[in-house]
């Protein structure tokens, strides 16, 4: 008999396909995974502490920091906690202003995602074109706000910069040009056979177990639950425009891929109505107080950002710093199902099931 | 002096000077071709995806891969502490010489083959087998998880892929007749669709894939599967002993395309008869490039493979695929249809 070990490996912190710093102590058999143990923590920074000691304004670039791929939904779930509470209105142009923004980059987010999976899956050119049209987002964003990863845009009650002139021109002309590009990303991708090979079937589970451990997103959505929080629970204009809910069957990688280049489509559906009704002009900044104070009292505000529902608590006790913030990360909440899916799995699937979740570790250890 | 002249004669000092100085040559010819094909790879993946590729050292940045060979021989050697120091220097060497050797079969012209062997195809196929063997002892001396796995990966692989790459050649060489190189490509004079990728459609098919398997590229890149294993088997080497695994690969690429170019696509022949007054290197260099161009082409296109979807693919539809291409080959021979 031929005496057979299992095989320990380390797969990160330092790894090209775990996305930032996160460790997977893995136990192998051959090449099929029998225990996982995940390990997280290497970028904490106590962003929810340090909260505590700054004041609300000073809060919302720390917000950048959480998801920076997708920084401007983390300013609005942030700013709009601290509206609600305050019951501040906000202006319609600066709040059209928001809308487009997150949308655009639900778009870039959905974009990195689509480039870095498919690179972990060993299709090197999809991530270098993703890349090239994220660009052109960010160098709207540039032109907007003046940073292209950590925007610090929006304020409470409002946006911190008007659009500059000709900037909603640029925005219809990408939109234009996206969908053809998204178009040609179907056709490099979606029907290849090695790709629908490697994803079909590839970490499955139903709808379920998908809210018994509270998946929100593309994650929950693949299963063919119809839940989006831009639909069920309408913030900002949401309810003004027509878009639909992109949902999956088999819950598989295959429909979290299909789910998220959908929501591509759908953004861009959104973008092309909001960019019609967007007002000639008006103020991007509410009546705000000097001195933002919110009235002591609590809220819990919940919006969908591309990795799912981001949600943000805040306790006030009427002081410039808030007494509490805690932010639920969707990515943190959707990695719980990592270990559960890997086991019995194939080494390469790892990094298959790892990209299709979608985390970002600046999210997940906050 | 007339190479294949001097095959014929004993070996005297001065045959034997001559032989040394042409290897010497063709060595130099193998690592200038590596340097530009390196080169050209990266240019044609930059193009494909909206990119410049290398452009700042030397004119067009052709010296760009001159110049990482020379960081690579001024890098620090280093050799990991728990390695087997005996095996971890030897892999690179064996992993090379293999794939330069097999490059003395391969006829670019009617006059220049460097040896005019009879079973020339089983060479090759013979001696490019033992770089796998490398590749496992360079994965076991790092003594590294990650490199096992490639180096596992590499062997189930090369084994795996090797049966239908000899048997879906079988056809060519059964209407050639002969296992030389020379006489297959002789087989196919005249027009372009005398050429073997015509009538062995399904070997062709088979070859080629099989063919990009055992060039470890992708989509079957999966022992270095830089994704999942990091880099594979030569994740522990540095400097010029990665050099000599990442020349191994490229050489290869060069008997790969060579052989693909001589077994399917005519050799030296040009598609049409009248145009036989351009010289056959020529007509050789073109098909050879573009073989070449394909690879990088497949490269920028296709994602990875899964280990075990690459050896059902080996054992269930490329093994099969090349036997049924024999057996109609074999009856159309009979039949006096082809051959």
């Amino acid at each position: 008999m031929i005496r057979t070990e299992e095989l320990l490996l380390n797969v990160g912190p330092q790894h090209p396909s775990t996305h930032g710093v996160f460790r997977l102590i893995v136990k192998l058999d051959g090449e099929i995974i029998t225990e996982v143990q995940p390990v997280i923590g290497y970028l904490h920074r106590g962003t929810e502490k340090l909260a505590e000691s700054l004041n609300y304004t000073q809060i919302i670039p720390y917000t950048d920091r959480m998801d920076y791929v997708s920084a401007m939904t983390n300013n609005y779930v942030f700013v709009h906690a601290v509206e609600t509470l305050m019951q501040i209105e906000v202006p319609e142009r600066a709040e059209f202003l928001r809308l487009i923004v997150m949308e655009l980059q639900r778009i870039a987010s959905h974009l990195v995602w689509w480039g870095t999976y498919l690179l972990d899956i060993g299709a090197l050119s999809p991530f270098l074109f993703a890349f090239s049209d994220r660009e052109r987002i960010l160098e709207l964003f540039n032109e907007l706000c003046g940073a292209r990863l950590t925007y610090n845009y929006m304020r409470v009650g409002g946006v911190k910069w008007d659009a500059p002139e000709g900037w909603i021109d640029k925005v219809k002309r990408f939109v234009k040009d996206m969908r053809l590009r998204l178009d040609e990303y179907h056709n490099l991708v979606t029907g290849n056979e090695i790709f629908i090979s490697r994803v079909k079937g590839i970490g499955q589970y139903d709808a379920e177990t998908a809210i018994q451990y509270g998946l929100s997103g593309a994650n929950l959505r693949c299963t063919g639950v119809k839940w989006d929080l831009r639909k069920d629970e309408p913030y900002s204009l949401y309810s003004r425009f027509e878009f639909d809910v992109v949902t999956g069957q088999n819950g598989d990688c295959y429909d979290r891929y299909l789910c998220r280049v959908g929501e591509i489509e759908q953004s861009l559906r959104i973008l092309e109505q909001a960019l019609e009704q967007f007002p000639e002009s008006g103020p991007t900044m509410g009546k705000v107080p000097r001195v933002i104070r919110p009235p002591a009292g609590e809220v819990y505000v919940r919006i969908e950002s591309p990795r799912g529902e981001i949600g943000c608590h805040l306790v006030s006790k009427g002081k410039a710093e808030p007494f509490r913030v805690k932010f639920r990360r969707p990515s943190f909440v959707n990695l719980q199902i990592l270990p559960k899916l890997l086991v019995g799995q194939n080494i390469s699937d790892l990094v298959a099931i790892l990209g299709g979740v979608d985390i970002v570790l600046g999210e997940v250890d906050c | 002096m007339d190479p294949a002249k001097l095959m014929e004669q004993p070996i005297t000092w001065s045959s034997a000077g001559v032989y040394t100085l042409m290897a010497i040559g063709l060595l130099l010819v193998v690592i200038v071709f590596v340097t530009y094909a390196i080169y050209f790879e990266r240019k044609v993946i930059g193009w494909m995806q909206f990119r410049k590729g290398p452009n700042r050292t030397g004119p067009l940045g052709l010296l760009q891969t001159v110049a990482d060979v020379a960081k690579l021989l001024l890098k620090e050697d280093t050799i990991p502490a728990k390695a087997d120091r005996g095996l971890f220097i030897m892999a690179p060497v064996l992993a090379f010489v293999p794939s330069f050797t097999v490059l003395a079969v391969i006829p670019y012209t009617q006059n220049l083959p460097f040896a005019d062997l009879n079973v020339g195809f089983l060479y090759y196929v013979a001696l490019s087998g033992v770089t796998t063997i490398a590749i496992i002892i360079g994965a076991w001396s790092s003594n590294n998880k990650l490199a096992l796995l490639g180096g596992m990966r590499s062997a189930a692989q090369m084994i795996s892929y090797e049966v239908p790459l000899v048997i879906s050649v079988v056809g060519t060489v059964m209407m050639a007749g002969s296992l030389n190189l020379r006489d297959i490509v002789e087989a196919q004079a005249g027009y372009f669709w005398n050429w073997n990728f015509l009538p062995q459609i399904v070997g062709f098919a088979v070859f080629i894939v099989a063919a990009i398997s055992e060039l470890n590229r992708t989509p079957f890149d999966l022992p270095e599967a830089e994704s999942e294993l990091v880099s594979g088997y030569h994740v522990e080497y540095s400097g010029f002993r990665f050099a000599f695994f990442m020349l191994a690969e490229y050489v290869y690429v060069w008997a790969i395309a060579s052989l693909t170019t001589l077994l399917f696509l005519g050799g030296w022949h040009p598609p049409f008869p009248q145009l036989s007054f351009i010289p056959g290197i020529v007509w050789f260099l073109l098909k050879f490039a573009f073989v070449v161009f394909c690879l990088f082409w497949i490269r920028a296109t296709f994602p990875r493979m899964r280990v075990d979807q690459l050896m059902g693919m080996a054992w269930k539809v490329l093994l099969p695929l090349s036997i049924l291409n024999i057996f109609i080959t074999a009856v159309l021979i009979e039949l006096g249809i082809g051959g």
